[in-house]
C-alpha cells in the first residue's frame, strides 16, 4: 500500500511530466498570440494583432536580398530612426502562415533587429514598424526564392 | 535538453550590439517525414532578453523562424563586464537560458 506522502509525490512527478510534455502550457505561452501567427493574410495578421492599416514609411530601413537561393535560411534585418517605436513585425506574404515574428523593445534598445526567415516561394517581405502611440508604418521588398524553405 | 546558445555581446559606440544564435529545429507543422506523416510543429514561440536580469527585449515568433534561429539587436548604455542572458521558450513549453558578459 502507498502511503499518502508516496502518492503526493507520484501525483507532482506526473504534473511535471505533464508539464514537460506540453500538456499544461507554461503561463508565458499564454501571451503568444496564436491567432495572428496562423492567419494566412496581411490583412487578418493585421487584424489579429489589433492594428490600424499600415501606410509604407521610408523612415524605416529594411535588409533583405534580391534573391534568396535557399528559402529556409533568408536574412532580413529592419530597423527605424523614427521616434516611440516599440515594436517590429515580420510578414512574408505568399508563407503558409504570414507572420514570422514579432519584436518587442524597450527604450533600452535601439529599434533594430536581424533574423532569418524561412520562405516558400517569391514573395513580398515586410517589416511592419508600430509605435507606441498606435501608428503603424511598413516597408516592403521582394525576395525572389529558388528554393523553397517550407514543406517538401 | 536542448543544446547551448551562441551569444555574443559586444561594445559598439555607446552600445552593445548582441548576436544570438540559438540550437532548435524549428518544425513548422508541414514537413512530412520519410514515411508521409507530416512532423508536428515544434518552434520557439517566445523570447526574452535581458540585461543585467532587467528585460529589455521581446519577441514572438512563429513557425516561419529559420532553423537554428539567428538574430542580432543592440542594446543601449550597455558596458563591458555587463551580463546579457536570453531565454527562449518553445511550443512544447521547453525552455532554455543562457548568460553571456559584454566584451
Amino acid at each position: 500500500m502507498s502511503t499518502r506522502r508516496e502518492m503526493l509525490a507520484r501525483s507532482a512527478a506526473v504534473a511535471a511530466l505533464l508539464a514537460a510534455a506540453g500538456v499544461l502550457p507554461a503561463r508565458a505561452q499564454a501571451a503568444w498570440n496564436k491567432a495572428a501567427f496562423e492567419a494566412k493574410k496581411i490583412d487578418d495578421v493585421i487584424k489579429a494583432l489589433g492594428l490600424a492599416k499600415p501606410v509604407e514609411s521610408a523612415e524605416i530601413s529594411f535588409t533583405a536580398p534580391d534573391i534568396a537561393e535557399n528559402g529556409a535560411v533568408v536574412p532580413i534585418a529592419a530597423s527605424t530612426s523614427l521616434a516611440g517605436v516599440k515594436r517590429i513585425a515580420f510578414l512574408v506574404e505568399k508563407n503558409p502562415t504570414t507572420l514570422a515574428g514579432v519584436f518587442d523593445f524597450t527604450d533600452a534598445v535601439e529599434t533594430s533587429v536581424s533574423t532569418r526567415v524561412k520562405m516558400a516561394q517569391t514573395s513580398n517581405v515586410l517589416a511592419v514598424a508600430i509605435t507606441g502611440d498606435g501608428k503603424v508604418l511598413f516597408a516592403q521588398k521582394e525576395v525572389k526564392v529558388t528554393l523553397g524553405g517550407c514543406g517538401g | 535538453m536542448s543544446d547551448p546558445m551562441r551569444i555574443r555581446a559586444q561594445v559598439q559606440g555607446s552600445g552593445a550590439v548582441v548576436r544570438v544564435l540559438m540550437s532548435h529545429e524549428m518544425e513548422t507543422g508541414l514537413r512530412k517525414d520519410a514515411a508521409g506523416a507530416t512532423v508536428p510543429a515544434w518552434h520557439i514561440t517566445e523570447v526574452v532578453a535581458a540585461l543585467n536580469g532587467k528585460t529589455v527585449m521581446t519577441a514572438q515568433w512563429g513557425t516561419a523562424i529559420a532553423k537554428n534561429p539567428f538574430t542580432q539587436f543592440t542594446v543601449k548604455g550597455a558596458k563591458s563586464g555587463d551580463k546579457i542572458s536570453i531565454s527562449w521558450t518553445d511550443s512544447r513549453g521547453d525552455k532554455r537560458t543562457d548568460e553571456v558578459v559584454v566584451a
